[in-house]
């Protein structure tokens, strides 16, 4: 009797041999557990919940799926290079096919997409710069959402001076010229994936997103709860950390899926200048195309077409995203 | 309210003082000067190239061109361009700025007129096959790669149909004997659409009194009047030939730009228009029994404008920096392409000026979004 009752505690609510209802009895087993569980559990369901809210919207749906795609794309290339490409012709940067000549080749059964100007495998240069979109990607996204949850928090909690001086910054940060700002670096450093991950993670982080995260900040320190903390006596750094950060979280997910369409975007577009020291990347492949002469050839549209599409496809991904997330997010827009 | 905007127009002084010196540091930082440039041209001496470093002052150390340029600045001046020496920097703006105005200017009204309808059709029928259709697509517009598409556009529309020209500002075999500059037909053409939208504006707010299905008429009649009075002046000045090759070079890059565009101010509606139905006011105008294009468009939609304005006025802010990317793909020379050559060739002065302007009109909209929402939101106030 007793082990099927652990079985199926809420059957019945019979009262057990102590007196004790079997609710109180599971809320006395909760209790016993250590509390991290019970978050962990809390957590999970609020997770399950949220991915419920978000598979409503099928335009996530799409976009998580055109970046699975991706991220196989990415995952299967050291595979493919290890197994069955030969890395004397399908290398991404050394590569070369003597017997596919004259480049640019068309697609054929060897190379799927192609080779460009130089005689590389196409299918082969779009798999590996996948992994470093990716990373470029989550890192400026990282950096970009750490500094503006931080200081939009700051700046919100404390106001005077403090938000002042940041939102000042931002309008300064929105102003200077990133193009300009990138050769000036580009001349001073060798700009290489880290360090542009950096910059345009800086840039953004103290421009545009610290000022839509401080002003949802604004809105959260009027609320209640914390003036209850304040009254309970929590200092400044347990209200800011305890309170206010959690509460913004959602929003700083949201702008991460955007830093991260424009982190991509923008090396695309700098690689395409020619602005950039990386060894392969989808805006080097169209750079390749361009200073090679077959930018305005049509009938070499294998060269431009998988670049140009695959850069646009992600971008558009990681926004789909990002817009379905707006709903998990923000109550008003769903549709109960 | 009044020391609100005094504080924030103090701080923008110095935000703008600030800007400026970080952009000048940043130009010098930049390694080489102008004079670098002919480095590569056996005919130029050192000797010669020095002269061109001391003529343009670049023999000079850093800081001490550094605060001449502001202290010229503060008397209005601006230099010389380097590269289109000996003309002045606020010639070529002058020159150039009307073109990109007229790009950006053209297809953000365009788009925020496109995105906005859109926009309201899709909260209005929200969980359509329709919407996510048009979501889709629009996003893809929206993060599509613009240089790519750009030579798309080309492609399709200029190269394979020639529906229009491909890329450039003019035809210069027409304007070989023109009678006078293409500036000048230009400058009109955009002194005609700015009077042609103050006329129709005053025109849409005396009628606005009229009930519905007259005023329709009426508005129309304004709008076909008006063209036929523009189509008159400009066919009988003889100009319109060249007004016309101008027009027909702009409309590919606008629609370029329409089309990457329109997805932002659509998302945006949606967005806003969906938190607005949620609105008791919504609820009301259903029980008042009113029709729904009347709740749609009276009710939600006026309400839902706000952001959507505020997202306007910031894009019309940046309209003057242009696009450095579309005015290089349509090869349309407008302040883009300066900043862009002015950048590669180290032209401090023209590159300055042209950001000088950028910024100003950019601090100041910033200013404007501010006040607009105290404004138009009572519930923001500002201490």
């Amino acid at each position: 009797m007793a082990t099927e009752e652990r079985h199926n505690p809420f059957a019945t609510a019979q009262p057990a041999g102590d007196g004790t209802t079997l609710d109180q009895q599971e809320r006395e087993r909760l209790r016993a557990q250590p509390l991290w569980r019970v978050r962990l559990k809390l957590l999970a369901g609020t997770l399950w919940n949220n991915w419920k809210l978000f598979t409503e919207n099928k335009i996530g749906l799409i976009g998580l799926a055109i970046i699975l795609f991706y991220a196989g794309l990415a995952l299967a290339h050291p595979l493919l290079m290890g197994r069955v490409w030969d890395p004397l012709i399908y290398d991404p940067v050394i590569g070369f096919d003597p017997l596919a000549a004259p480049h640019p080749a068309p697609p054929s059964a060897q190379h799927w997409l192609g080779t460009d100007p130089l005689g590389r495998d196409v299918l082969s240069q779009l798999m590996f710069s996948t992994a470093s979109e990716f990373i470029l990607g989550m890192v400026a996204a990282l950096i970009t959402v750490t500094i503006g949850t931080s200081i939009g928090a700051l700046a919100a909690y404390f106001g005077g001076w403090i938000d002042t001086f940041f939102m000042r910054l931002a309008d300064l940060v929105i102003t200077l010229p990133a193009i300009v700002l990138l050769i000036v670096l580009g001349g001073l450093f060798t700009l290489d994936l880290p360090l542009l991950a950096l910059v345009i993670g800086i840039l953004s982080g103290f421009g545009a997103t610290t000022v839509i995260i401080k002003s949802q900040a604004l809105t959260i320190k009027v609320r209640t709860y914390v003036e209850a903390a304040w009254v309970a006596g929590g200092s400044h750094w347990h209200i800011i950390l305890r309170h206010i950060i959690p509460n913004l979280l959602p929003l700083t997910f949201l702008y991460m899926m955007f830093t991260v369409t424009d982190a991509i975007f923008a090396e695309a577009i700098l690689s395409y200048f020619g602005l950039l020291n990386i060894r392969m990347s989808w805006g080097l492949m169209i750079h390749t195309t361009q200073s090679a002469g077959y930018l305005l050839n049509f009938q070499t549209w294998w060269l431009i077409v998988p670049p140009g599409l695959s850069i646009t496809l992600l971008c558009a991904a990681f926004y789909l995203v990002g817009r379905a997330l707006d709903e998990v997010v923000n109550p008003r827009l769903r549709k109960r | 309210m009044a020391r609100y905007i005094a504080q924030r127009l103090l701080q923008i002084i110095l935000t703008f003082f600030l800007f400026l010196a970080l952009s000048y540091m940043l130009l010098e930082a930049m390694p080489g000067d102008f004079s670098q440039l002919f480095l590569q041209d056996p005919k130029l001496t050192l000797a010669q190239r020095e002269a061109i470093a001391a003529s343009l002052g670049l023999n000079r150390p850093p800081h001490e061109r550094f605060f001449r340029y502001i202290g010229s600045f503060l008397r209005g001046d601006l230099g010389v361009s380097f590269q289109y020496y000996p003309r002045p920097v606020v010639d070529v703006i002058l020159e150039r700025a009307p073109r990109t105005l007229m790009l950006f200017i053209s297809s953000t009204v365009v788009s925020f007129y496109v995105g906005f309808f859109v926009g309201k059709l899709l909260a209005w029928r929200r969980g359509r096959v329709l919407e996510y259709i048009t979501t889709v697509g629009g996003v893809t517009l929206y993060t599509v790669f613009t240089p790519w598409f750009g030579l798309l556009m080309i492609w399709l529309f200029a190269f394979t149909l020639d529906w229009f020209p491909i890329g450039k500002f003019i035809t210069p075999r027409l304007w070989r004997d023109a009678p006078v500059e293409a500036n000048v037909v230009f400058n009109r053409m955009l002194l005609t659409a700015l009077v042609v939208s103050i006329v129709l504006l005053t025109w849409f707010i005396l009628t606005r009194r009229i009930d519905t299905r007259r005023r329709r008429v009426v508005h129309w009649g304004g709008m076909g009047l008006g063209l036929a009075v523009v189509v008159g002046i400009w066919g009988a000045s003889g100009l319109g030939p060249y007004a016309l090759n101008i027009l027909h070079h702009l409309m590919l890059p606008v629609l370029t730009l329409t089309l990457i565009s329109f997805a932002g101010t659509m998302l945006l509606t949606r967005n806003s228009m969906l938190e607005t139905l949620r609105e008791d006011y919504i609820t009301t105008a259903r029980a008042k029994g009113l029709p729904e294009k009347v709740i749609r468009d009276k009710h939600a939609a006026r309400n839902a404008m706000l952001p959507v304005v505020t997202s306007l006025v910031f894009s019309l802010a940046f309209a003057l920096s242009g696009g450095v990317i579309t005015e290089g793909v349509f090869s349309w020379p407008g302040m883009g392409e300066v900043l862009l050559t002015s950048a590669v060739v180290q032209d401090i002065p023209m590159m300055m000026g042209a950001l000088i302007f950028t910024a100003i009109f950019a601090l100041l909209a910033h200013l404007v979004v501010d006040i607009l929402y105290a404004f138009l939101d009572p519930r923001i106030r500002y201490g």
